[in-house]
């Protein structure tokens, strides 16, 4: 095979036994690689209704059929998925560096991680050859120290490192698994799926070829890219970053602040995109074969925090940041590094710290709860220090390690209206009260609440459509995105790369062709979109979710926003969710409960996994006959 | 004949150097038709997220990788400075890697003899390729000329400014 490497490890932790099985093309082809092979794999090798923690929930680590190549950003990236023990649903995360090439050059498309160890251990995948590494003296480790120790003890230093710290050895719902020791693949708890494995690290070193099938046209290709990715598309990524977000959304209202209590942040010029490069900022540095350059290191000069070291990207300076009202930028990188430190979702971990502060500011949570820390928000110290007892569960901290949303029910006296999720996934940075497109794609996003999905806060702050207005037709916008970015995650490539593709599919369909050899239209790409979505949607529907799971975090449901801006007033009743969800399920040809049809499955090649639907389509056409009579 | 002074060789600048790798995977390319950058002739080393350098031959003068080879299976080229590797002599000792300050020297994967930059006539690859524009094919003299200008530029950047 061309691009795949044709093979799938899969690796049984508790008896030992290790074995490849072969990728088929046809199966390649269909599920294309990352999240949608990942996805497929979990459906075939799991059973409905199975404990996210416990063995029988299998973590599928996949590579895409560009990783290894020159591809920029497609070179490097792979993805975590699990069943999420956050949302109960669908998990996934992606992340890039170095550490997916090596896997391809190792020869997989795919690891299979079935089972639990019985004490901890790390996986050594040297080429062809799998061992099985006595992990006692790195558990507690963070996944820094963890890659270094293994790098040392291994003898190699080009050996790439997956690692989880120790928020996943504790089995916080949010802890993340880190690799190249600033990345991440982060949400929906997979490092807590990686530590209910006793699995520590997965260290791998790959030496063989990588080959495409049309290595010139490829090559050509490729340069084409990197042109582009001098030009506009990129500009963003290789200037100020994401943290460009902080003074446009807090422009246009938009910027969740304390909580999702405001929508502007008063201190938002101090934790600006402009801020960070001017006093921060010391190098921007590039993953493997990538022609753009977008990661941020921030080093903090002076003060208590001084010495700080960490990659910045918008959301998690939102989490910190804004959204716990603190306009301390030393702090928040703090915060961020020991997020990297414990391995935890500094994303989820930051919208967990507000809401604490949240509950705190309203007396659900006093100076008892909290040991002692006064948790007003804009109090930057005390962040700090929270994130600290949530890394080691201590205190308060290990209740909230358990995610927002479970936090809240423990927590009680109404603390559930402050728990900003969906789904049970920790809420992201946009303030979807007043991007009413964008609520679309968070609601019904299969892996809970998740800007990266869908995209669609694009079109509502380009103001393509109007952001404050529901109606008929929006859905389908939402949709074209949601079936292109599952494409991005599938062939794994980077999504700040995405304006790069001119011709959207049509660019990415030429692309897969030129490195496999399999042709692939840019219809049949799109149409692979739409069957790894409706496969997220299949996971969800098997683990009992329906219509009601598609909802939005209590605040923006709640409390219009009231800061004297643009969007002042704005927030999504009832009524407009349900308008909402009607053209959505429409749109995708499934029933008014959001469950695909049997033709749906049937156009999309899905007709093995009807028995996912098949009660639940006949329970429906009952209960609508009944209303009709 | 080339000499020290005027011999070209490539060189990354640390200030632009982002640790990409794509020099690797280029040069892979051009030379074995692969992706695979433990056939690249230039090597990254990245020793923390904001410490990357590429790292190519330097063409040394009395080049001491030749030197130490006992089967005189390395000569170094009169007119560019390049090493070059006699297949059927290297039985992969390893002796030159061993002289080698900079690792630029290395075994092949594969092949079991040594290999190391040849330059691609004159023409490198990762330096039309490298996105950063951070390597340089240049001589050592020219190499200096840079800096200083640099340097120079960078303390005039005000009178520059008003020159437009």
């Amino acid at each position: 095979m061309f691009g795949y490497a044709g093979r799938i490890l899969r690796i049984n932790l508790s008896s030992g036994r290790v074995r490849t099985e072969p990728l088929r093309e046809e199966f390649a082809k269909k599920y294309i690689g990352g999240i949608g092979l990942g996805m497929r794999l979990l459906i075939d090798n799991s059973k409905a209704g199975v404990d996210p923690l416990s063995p029988e929930n299998p973590l599928i680590l996949t590579t895409g059929p560009l990783s290894g190549t020159i591809a920029p950003t497609g070179g490097n990236g792979h993805a975590f998925v699990a069943k999420s023990p956050l949302t109960g649903g669908v998990g996934e995360a992606k992340s890039h560096g170095f550490f997916g090439s090596e896997m391809k050059r190792a020869g997989y498309d795919a690891v299979i991680f079935e089972n639990r160890a019985e004490k901890p251990v790390y996986i050594w995948i040297d080429d062809d050859n799998v061992q099985f590494m006595d992990a006692k003296h790195l558990w507690g480790k963070s996944p820094q120290e963890t890659e270094a120790l293994i790098r040392e003890e291994l003898g190699d230093y080009y050996i790439r490192v997956a690692a989880i710290g120790l928020a996943g050895e504790k089995l916080s719902r949010i802890a993340c698994i880190m690799n190249d020791r600033t990345r991440a693949a982060g949400r929906t708890g997979m490092g807590t799926v990686m530590g209910s494995k006793n699995l520590k690290a997965i260290a791998v070193r790959g030496t063989k070829d990588v080959n495409v099938a049309q290595p010139d046209e490829f090559l050509e290709f490729v340069k084409m890219l990197h042109e582009r990715m001098k030009g506009p598309a990129t500009t963003k990524y290789r200037t100020l970053g994401t943290p460009l977000n902080v003074l446009v959304h807090n422009a246009l209202g938009a910027l969740p602040t304390r909580n999702f209590t405001n929508a502007t942040f008063e201190g938002a010029e101090k934790v600006s995109g402009e801020y960070l490069n001017e006093h921060f900022v010391v190098r921007i540095v590039g993953c493997s074969s990538c022609a753009m350059r977008c990661e941020h290191i921030a080093v903090v000069p002076e003060g208590p925090y001084k010495g700080t070291t960490v990659r910045v990207e918008y959301e998690p300076l939102w989490a910190f940041g804004p959204h716990c009202g603190v306009d301390r930028m030393d702090a928040i990188l703090k915060a961020m590094e020991l997020c990297n430190y414990y391995g935890l979702d500094s994303l989820s971990t930051g919208n967990i710290v507000g809401f604490a502060m949240d509950c705190y500011e309203h007396g659900i949570l006093t100076k008892k709860d909290t040991d002692g820390l006064e948790l007003n928000f804009g109090n930057a110290d005390a962040v700090v220090k929270l994130v600290h007892m949530i890394g080691r569960r201590e205190g308060l901290g290990d209740v909230l390690a358990e995610g927002v949303k479970r936090a809240a029910e423990k927590i009680g006296k109404g603390a559930e209206k402050f728990a900003n999720h969906i789904k049970g996934l920790e809420m992201t940075g946009y303030d979807i009260r007043g991007l009413k497109t964008a609520a679309i794609g968070y609601a019904v996003s299969f892996r809970g609440a998740d800007h990266n999905r869908h995209g669609a806060y694009g079109l509502d702050l380009k103001g393509t459509v109007d952001r404050f207005k529901v109606e008929k037709g929006r859905a389908k916008l939402v949709i074209d995105i949601e079936n292109l970015y599952t494409i991005i995650d599938s062939l794994i490539i980077c999504k700040f790369s995405r304006g790069t593709y001119y011709d959207g599919f049509e660019d990415l369909a030429k692309y897969y062709t030129l490195a496999t050899g399999m042709p692939m239209t840019a219809e049949e790409l799109r149409l692979a979109g739409e069957r790894i979505n409706n496969l997220g949607r299949l996971f969800n529907i098997r683990e009992g979710f329906t219509r009601k799971d598609d909802h939005l975090p209590p605040k923006v449901m709640s409390t219009p926003i009231p800061d004297d801006t643009v969007s002042k007033g704005s927030y999504i009743t009832q009524e407009e969710l349900d308008l909402m969800l009607d053209d959505y399920y429409a749109a995708r040809g499934w029933t008014r409960e959001g469950v695909p049809t049997l033709e749906k499955l049937k156009e999309l090649g899905l007709e093995d996994l009807a028995y996912i639907v098949k009660n639940k389509l006949k329970k429906e056409s009952g209960k609508r006959k009944k209303e009709v009579n | 004949m080339a000499t020290i002074h005027t011999r070209k060789f490539i060189t990354a600048d640390p200030e632009k150097c982002v640790g990409c790798g794509v020099c690797e995977y280029i040069c892979a390319f051009e030379k074995e038709k692969a992706f695979n950058p433990l056939k690249s002739r230039i090597r990254v080393v990245r020793l923390d997220s904001v410490i990357n350098l590429a790292v190519a031959c330097r063409l040394c003068e009395d080049a001491p990788c030749v030197a130490a080879c006992p089967r005189d299976a390395l000569t170094q080229s009169e007119e560019t400075g390049i090493i070059l590797v006699d297949e059927d002599k290297c039985n992969g000792c390893g002796w030159c890697i061993e002289a080698c300050d900079y690792g630029a020297i290395m075994l092949h994967p594969n092949k079991k003899v040594v290999f190391t930059c040849d330059l691609c006539d004159g023409e490198p690859k990762c330096v039309e390729w490298c996105p950063e524009e951070a390597l340089d094919f240049v001589s050592k003299d020219i190499l200096a000329q840079k800096a200083r200008i640099t340097v120079v530029k960078r303390l005039f950047q005000e009178a520059i400014k008003t020159l437009g």
